[in-house]
């Protein structure tokens, strides 16, 4: 059964993304690369990553549709047709394609518990996680505790990033009220 | 069994959702189509945990609920404006047809 909603979702997923290359009305365009990041997530989900479903789902329906229709009100919501058939762009994504499914054929089968993914450190973590770190979590012992520097690395780019934006937003509000104040 | 059928019966749900969202031909039938395919989304997320024994990503499909919201709220209050920064009152008299 799940073999069918793969198929299932794949197909509807091949026809959106079809129909993203034919439509001109840049409007149906955002709203159908929305259900289109909608579907990969499904697949995510039956691909037991619940994990990157929710980012798929958060940054191609929440963050990206709201960035696009930002980008339509200045750009309207109309494609010109282009005036001559481009020929460079098609041949670099039938390569990139190609040596896409050419690096497919060495990656491991899915879900093969004999992948490296699962010999490596994964057994050790599981066997030595109790007696090294008293955390009955195995993720949040992986996360805070073996992988401690990665984990503070990543929030440190998290924590800038945040600062950045508000401090972006803060300058601008600032600068507006400038301009605002000698006018009153 | 039942489960089955609901799964079917959501994909085939999500592939007209699709064919509303590209045929259109109003922008309020688009609103629609992804609103209802999140919710969409939402049920096959939920089936599929029961379909497989294993309904630990219910909550997963909550907050894609939620998500599915944010979008179409986005949408509409770009629809009504123009843009999404804007506090004008939207006028009633506008078309909007594409």
């Amino acid at each position: 059964m799940t073999e069918f909603v793969d198929v299932a979702l794949l197909a509807l997923l091949a026809v959106t993304g079809l129909a993203l290359l034919k439509l001109r009305n840049l409007f149906a365009v955002v709203i159908l690369s929305g259900i289109y990041s909608l579907l990969s997530a499904g697949l995510f989900v039956t691909m037991d990553a619940p994990d990157v479903a929710f980012t798929e789902s958060a940054v191609g329906l929440g963050v990206s549709t709201v960035l696009m229709l930002g980008a339509l009100a200045l750009v309207g919501h109309e494609e010109k047709k282009p005036t001559r058939p481009r020929v460079l762009p098609l041949a670099v994504v039938i390569l990139t394609g190609a040596i896409l499914l050419y690096g497919m054929a060495d990656v491991p089968p899915f879900g093969d518990p004999n992948n490296p993914i699962h010999q490596h450190v994964t057994p050790r973590y599981l066997e030595e996680m109790p007696e090294e770190i008293e955390v009955p979590n195995v993720v949040s012992a992986v996360l805070a505790s073996y992988r401690s520097y990665d984990t503070m690395g990543e929030t440190t780019v998290i924590f800038a990033a945040g600062v950045g934006v508000l401090l972006l937003l803060a300058g601008r509000r600032r600068r507006g009220q400038d301009e605002e104040e000698p006018g009153e | 069994m039942m489960f089955v059928v609901s799964a079917v019966a959501i994909l085939l749900t999500m592939g007209m959702a699709i064919a509303r969202g590209l045929r259109g031909p109003t922008v309020y039938d688009r609103a629609l189509a992804v609103n209802m395919f999140g919710t969409a989304t939402v049920l096959l997320i939920a089936v599929l945990g029961f379909l497989t024994g294993r309904p630990d990503f219910l909550d997963l499909a909550l907050v894609y609920a939620l998500l599915s919201f944010i979008g179409t709220i986005a949408i509409l209050k770009f629809v009504s404006y123009g843009d999404l920064a804007s506090t004008r009152e939207p006028d009633p008299e506008e078309d909007w047809t594409w």
